[in-house]
């Protein structure tokens, strides 16, 4: 069997945020020509491209990103393959997967992965409706289900089962915002209190502002080659060790556990089994904690901590500094959540972490790091494991 | 000779008092309270209209009369807020009730007696052997324009018949109608709130035919009121039926089990049937009843009936009885009543 | 305006919580399945219409401040996960209750409401929400 190794040689993104100047099309061509130009590679290098997106169809009205983004890159010309990979908020993970799996079955030597969300284009709460095309249309969100109500859902019955405090939820919150504060590409560049990430305006109760992740515009993007092409072009880059993906019930109502992330969990052991590494081998973990409640549960069905229990690790565990640093780039919460992007993006801090290039929010000595990216309540999970060479 | 089979009412669980409607608009609301006798009225929330409302009602009827809702060949639906101008209301309550595609159904309007209108319809073809159970309903979300003295008493609720000659609880000895033209009240195509000629729809209009119609229905029957255990008349306010009922020489006793408007308001097309069906929570085999509507417009709608043994087989409890729902309340201010009735108006993205 | 058929399509499951059962394992479903996830190809051709008693449990619940814009005028509202007595979990609105009064374990019972409506003239969306019994 064919099986070549696979390695990310760029990496490139826009920054987070409100980006009132920039368009769809704006945002993923400056995210994929800076990869193309960190990979040190040409635009005629690039044999495939994935557009990761999730909701442009209906906040941007347009669909056909593989070929936008081919298009406004200045590579329509090459003709290459442009396909978009849609996995709602996992698009990217997905996407980077399909991308791996191209370079790793020897069909194709440079794939690049653009994922892109521009969300502010729509005003008002209009958004929000649009958001809970995440969730089951008909079954969750027609009846008044947001993604924010279904986490908090969870949220209450976590915090009763195991008779978990509503501080342990909001230090992720306040983790996010203090790596946050040292990305300089981020969302948010504020620290926050315990106390403010305690109490700010109710979203959905128990969650308020500080434990969802906010509308955020942004793209990014990452160059993957085969480990032959590096050879020969005398490259390097970091080497994807494992990429798992997982699904389950779409609908939160339809699982066994509305606390257990079945998608992320065998995802998870997958990753860890093809890779050969241990949970302890991680340098840090990228988390898509779209909402506060689901860190906590990722660091549990990702396998760091039992089943009720991740609530130990929010002191100082999940520090820059801690044993397992948790969301280095600033996580869902304050990098920010450009929902097509945000898997991608973990790819972008993963890169600079391991090549030593993430200045004031480096990990210490990172060697291995976990990325999780998830879709809705958990109905897709994408697991990667990366190192440093 | 047919009856009732089954009933069921629904009332909003809202409820707003007159003072808070009179704080608001500068009026004194001793005033209001004796001048029309309502101390308090239903609101529906935002997601209840008349299609709710028949439906809840319906289908509490359906289970206290413990027949298939495949057995019920006619709907009938009467009000004047039907949620849809054109697309009858008895269209979503067939299928909420899983009737079958072969069904008699249309809705009524004829102010405050579509209702009952109604239940005289479906009378006729289950006295004719066109159907073997029909269902009537009379419900009404009804409409006061803000400031208007309508405002104290326009309120929500509604009551269903189902009517058949088997297993009747009580039997419909006769039925009569008045009809007039006589303009009291009224609201014209694509106007939000109606029109009414204040003193106007007293004698000429509510009196004039709530009584003929009674008279020519004790005259029919050959009763006079001491022959009756109740009557229930509309009572677009607390003040007229007791009127009524005492101008045709009926006593408070009979009279006050089914007078609802002082806690529950005018539910319009649900008035007087709401009324029978707080009867019907208590009443006895062997018991009679006067039941007359009146709607604006004008004409009355006059039943008289008697309560069967099959009452004490029937499990009254096996849906929310009238006395269940006076009890089962919440109270809501002027600015929440104004939302829920939409007197506030959204952002046109919004709604 | 535009949502219709969509709409109507599924009206029977929201008006009488129409779900489903395999004939194979007599698991119950709602919303209706084609295929038992647990039977797989076995449940082809067995899965069946059954009416559900619209009554059960709450599993969890959140009160809602922040809405989608047809929601507006209900804020705050409570969602809840609902497990029916027949054994299938659903998603819907707990109304009429005071949200402070509402707890998981806690029995409620559906009822017909309205959920939302096309515009100003488009259709009204009507279906399952829940009271405290």
């Amino acid at each position: 069997m064919l099986s070549e190794n696979v390695f990310v040689i760029g990496a490139g993104e826009t920054k987070y945020g409100e980006l009132w100047e920039k368009s769809l099309r704006d945002l993923a061509v400056e995210a994929g020509l800076k990869a193309i130009e960190n990979a040190g590679i040409y635009s005629r290098d690039v044999q495939i491209l994935y557009g990761s997106n999730s909701l442009a169809g209906i906040i941007n009205g347009q669909e056909n990103i593989g070929s936008l983004i081919a298009d406004f890159s200045g590579i329509a010309s090459g003709n290459i393959p442009a396909v978009r990979i849609e996995a709602s908020s996992a698009s990217g993970g997905a996407a980077v997967r399909e991308a791996y799996l191209a370079i790793k079955s020897g069909e194709y030597d440079v794939a690049v992965v653009g994922g892109v969300e521009k969300m502010t284009d729509i005003f008002g709460n209009e958004v929000l409706d649009m958001m809970s095309s995440l969730l089951d249309r008909e079954w969750e969100a027609f009846f008044g289900a947001t993604p924010a109500a279904l986490a908090a859902i969870s949220a209450r019955k976590y915090m009763k089962d195991f008779n978990v405090k509503k501080e342990a939820l909001a230090m992720m919150s306040v983790n996010d915002h203090a790596n946050a504060s040292l990305n300089p590409n981020s969302h948010f560049k504020n620290k926050i209190t315990l106390d403010q990430a305690l109490n700010a305006t109710s979203v959905a109760e128990p969650l308020n502002l500080m434990d969802c992740s906010p509308v955020t515009d942004g793209a990014s993007a990452i160059v993957l080659a085969s480990e032959s092409y590096l050879k020969k072009n005398k490259l390097n880059g970091m080497r994807i060790l494992a990429s798992a993906i997982s699904q389950d019930y779409l609908a939160l109502h339809s699982r066994d556990s509305i606390y257990t992330l079945d998608s992320t969990r065998i995802a998870a052991d997958e990753a860890f089994k093809r890779s050969g590494l241990k949970r302890e081998d991680m340098s840090f973990v990228e988390l898509h904690d779209s909402y506060s409640i689901y860190g906590l549960m990722e660091l549990e069905d990702l396998g760091f901590a039992k089943k009720g229990e991740a609530d130990k690790l929010v002191e100082e565990d999940i520090k820059l500094g801690g044993r397992l640093p948790v969301n280095p780039s600033g996580g869902l919460k304050a990098k920010g959540n450009p929902l097509g992007a945000t898997g991608v993006g973990q790819f972008v801090e993963a890169f600079l972490q391991l090549k030593g290039k993430a200045d004031k929010r480096q990990v210490k000595d990172a060697r291995y790091g976990l990325l999780q990216n998830m879709a809705g309540t958990g109905s897709t999970s994408v697991v990667h494991i990366v190192g440093g060479d | 000779m047919s009856g009732i089979v089954g009933y069921g009412s629904y009332i909003p669980k809202y409820r707003i008092k007159p003072d808070e409607i009179a704080r608001v608009w500068g009026e004194d609301a001793e005033n209001i309270r004796n001048g029309i006798f309502v101390l308090s009225k239903s609101v529906p929330s935002p997601d209840e209209d008349v299609i709710t409302i028949s439906v809840e009602a319906a289908r509490s009827a359906v289970k206290r009369a413990k027949i298939k809702s495949s057995d019920i060949g006619a709907i009938y639906i009467g009000s004047e807020s039907h949620p849809y101008a054109v697309k009858p209301t008895a269209t979503v309550v067939s299928a909420a009730l899983g009737c079958d595609f072969p069904l008699f159904a249309a809705d009524y309007e004829f102010a405050c007696k579509a209702g009952t209108a109604a239940m005289q319809n479906v009378k006729a073809m289950v006295d004719s052997g066109v159907i073997k159970y029909g269902l009537a309903i009379g419900s009404d979300t009804s409409q006061g324009a803000p400031g208007d003295a309508l405002e104290y008493t326009a309120s929500a609720g509604g009551t269903a018949f189902i009517i058949g000659k088997e297993r009747s609880i009580a039997e419909i000895n006769g039925t009569l109608s008045v009809t007039s033209d006589t303009p009291d009240f009224w609201r014209r195509e694509g106007q939000p709130y109606p029109s009414h000629g204040e003193r106007f729809t007293g004698e000429p209009a509510y009196f004039r035919h709530t009584l003929t119609a009674s008279r020519l229905m004790m005259e029919k029957m050959g009763t006079k009121p001491s022959d009756y255990n109740y009557a229930v008349f509309h009572q677009p306010n607390g003040k007229f039926p007791t009127r009524a009922a005492k101008t045709l020489g009926f006593t408070e006793a009979q009279y006050n089990d089914g007078l609802l408007t002082p806690y529950i308001g005018n539910t319009y097309s649900g008035a007087m049937m709401t009324g029978l069906s707080a009867i019907l929570d208590k009443a006895k085999p062997g018991e009679r009843i006067l039941a007359v509507s009146f709607g604006s417009g004008a004409g009355s709608d006059a039943f008289d009936l008697t309560v069967t043994e099959e009452i004490l087989k029937m499990d009254r409890h096996a849906a929310p009885t009238i006395s269940d729902m006076l009890a089962d309340v919440k109270w809501i201010d002027y600015a929440v009543y104004a939302k829920f009735k939409k007197k506030i108006v959204l952002g046109e993205d919004v709604e | 305006m535009g949502e219709l058929s969509r709409i109507w399509r599924e009206s029977e499951h929201r008006y009488r919580l129409m779900g489903n059962r395999c004939g194979n394992c007599n698991r119950v479903f709602f919303p209706i399945r084609a295929v038992c996830p647990h039977c797989h190809r076995e449940s082809i051709g067995k899965m069946k219409p059954m009416e559900l008693s619209g009554r059960g449990e709450i599993v969890s619940f959140t009160i809602v401040h922040d809405t989608p814009p047809s929601f507006v005028r209900q804020r705050p509202y409570a969602l809840a996960l609902i497990k029916l007595d027949e054994g299938p979990v659903l998603t819907g609105q707990i109304v009429d209750a005071e949200n402070d009064s509402i707890e998981m374990g806690k029995r409620v019972r559906s009822v017909f409401r309205k959920i939302g409506e096309d515009g100003k003239s488009g259709i009204i969306q009507y279906g399952y929400k829940f009271v405290l019994e």
